[in-house]
């Protein structure tokens, strides 16, 4: 049953709620006798199916953010890039920001379809060992726009988890929207018997941006998601003409660093800002492989060293280069 | 008058942007007595940020219980005799724009919407998808900003395009909507957000103070002539 059915009243505490058919809302309700059963809040059966499909998954990796615009979309399919530069490894990018879907243009595959098959949904291929699914595949148009409130985000990501024929995978990165809301609690609980290695939390050094940093945090500890670590991104502007740093972003309270020491975190890395980033992925193109010698993809390249050379059953552990 | 709405519930900036980030709200009679920034209580705000206690408390909410408080935001709070009402709002289309709309619509008129835009197409294709959004729930578009505009370096005076260039003016024209204007990147407005400090009081002199002045003053133009 849908969290909140579409006959439900205005403030139906939700299905899966502890006070599902109990609240005074909940008088009158076609669903009142099932919910108070405890019939809903029955674990979703997909929660087992999506754990059979994700054992060919080695990593799940989570991009996490509680802050918007600071380059989770960018980060992830650097990450995805930089993962399947290693030809014998099989990667995978998941898009769940179903009302803002970048990653298809970012990737270089928008417009592109998917087919559907006996075995389910086909991913879009970057490349030969690098497949990427969004709901920006879905939408004809793109002028389209996902109007949908929770429940039915919670079905489409469930759909992606399921129903996508992902075959054997080394990694698999999942980007999000900003928040800690339905897509977050979502992912987390759809692959809650799947083992998610953890998340990587994006962060710009601002105390505004490390604010709702420190929210999202907080979720991750307060549902079990390890944390592998922090990137500070948009740390700092080189000027290309007189080749002074500007600090664009001013880091008022320490930035990303003094966060990861106060919360006991590792700090991944931090990515400046280069002009040559959002233009590559305007175009569809890794900046990495265009631009491989340049500061920030040397600073990409050191973060996502991490995230394959760690431990990361745990949260606290320590990286080498 | 002025308020500010603020229902980013999971991401809640506003307070601290005004300087009062450790404030509480009050009941009286009509409701709840918003936050205000200054002693002739011209700006009014408010925010979930108020009403936690720990400020790095995460707000874990499905989007039932988010448009539940919302729709108090909305119908509960006293702001009184108001000029202006701003929303600030998260990204998407989902929950919080229709909970807010919804509520709004029942006792207001609601002039329209402001779409900020960085100038990528990364940006940009996102908001059409919420243009789109506008034309279908009757929101009146009143005009793009284009934020993040170039970045004048303070050592040569060059201009750097970090997030591209253009995109903001594209998609006014492509959308057949207004462009308001474009506001530069500046570390003195961000500093000054970050420590909660009037920008337009200390900076009356930058020129991304005249950027977002012109901004306001054609929409002010646009809200008097409807």
């Amino acid at each position: 049953m849908a969290d909140v059915p579409s006959d439900a009243p205005q403030h139906c505490p939700g299905t899966s709620s502890e006070q599902a058919g109990k609240t005074s809302s909940c008088q009158g309700c076609p669903n009142q006798n099932l919910c108070a059963s405890g019939a809903t809040k029955a674990p979703d059966p997909a929660i087992e199916e999506i754990a059979v499909k994700m054992l060919s998954v080695k990593h799940k990796i989570l991009v996490l953010s509680g802050k918007g615009g600071v380059g989770k979309s960018t980060f992830s399919a650097h990450l995805a890039h930089a993962l399947a530069g290693d030809s014998n490894k099989e990667v995978a990018l998941l898009d769940v920001d179903i009302c803002g879907p970048s990653i298809p243009r970012i990737m270089g595959v928008e417009g592109e379809q998917v087919h559907q098959s006996g075995s389910g949904w086909s991913p879009v291929y970057v490349e030969d060992n690098l497949a990427v699914m969004s709901i920006g595949f879905l939408l004809s148009s793109p002028d389209d726009a996902v109007i949908w409130r929770g429940p039915k985000k919670n079905g489409m990501i469930k759909q992606f988890l399921r129903d996508v024929d992902w075959g054997d995978l080394d990694y698999l990165v999942v980007d999000t929207p900003p928040g800690t809301s339905d897509e977050h609690l979502s992912i987390v609980q759809y692959l809650s018997s799947a083992h998610i290695d953890g998340a990587v939390i994006i962060t710009t050094p601002q105390e505004v941006s490390l604010q709702d940093v420190r929210k999202e945090i907080r979720f991750c500890r307060k549902v079990k998601l390890p944390i592998i670590g922090v990137v500070e991104n948009m740390s700092g502007f080189v000027c290309p003409k007189c080749k002074n740093t500007s600090e664009i972003f001013p880091s008022t309270t320490g930035g990303a660093e003094r966060m990861c020491e106060e919360m006991n975190l590792t700090l991944l890395g931090r990515i400046p800002l280069d002009p040559r980033i959002g233009k590559s992925c305007d175009e569809g193109k890794s900046f990495l492989a265009e631009f491989p010698e340049s500061p920030a993809a040397l600073a990409y390249r050191s973060v996502v060293h991490v995230p394959t050379h760690t431990d990361t059953h745990t949260e606290t552990h320590a990286y080498t280069h | 008058m002025v308020g500010i709405l603020d229902v980013d519930l999971c991401g809640p900036s506003i307070p601290r942007m005004l300087g009062v980030g450790r404030q509480e709200v009050h009941q009286c009679d009509s409701g709840w007595v918003p936050v205000y920034t200054d002693a002739q209580k011209s700006l009014a705000l408010m925010s979930i940020g108020f009403l936690l206690e720990d400020p790095d408390e995460a707000v874990v909410w499905r989007g039932p219980k988010k448009t539940a408080l919302i729709g108090q935001f909305v119908s509960d709070v006293a702001w009184g005799e108001l000029d202006v009402l701003l929303v600030d709002t998260p990204p998407g289309t989902s929950d919080e724009h229709l909970a807010v709309l919804e509520n709004l619509k029942k006792q207001h008129k609601v002039d329209g919407a402001i779409l900020v835009t960085t100038p990528q197409a990364v940006s940009t294709g996102d908001v059409r998808r919420e243009i789109t959004f506008c034309k279908k729930t009757g929101l009146s578009i009143l005009g793009i900003v284009e934020n993040m505009s170039g970045f004048v370096c303070p050592h040569c005076s060059e201009c750097s395009n970090i997030f591209s260039k253009g995109g903001g003016e594209e998609l006014a024209k492509l959308t057949g909507s207004i462009y308001l204007g474009a506001v530069p990147l500046d570390p003195l407005l961000c500093t000054s957000i970050e420590e909660g400090k009037d920008f337009i009081q200390t900076f009356p002199d930058s020129a991304t103070f005249s950027a977002i002045n012109i901004i306001a003053q054609t929409l002010l133009t646009c809200l008097q002539n409807s």
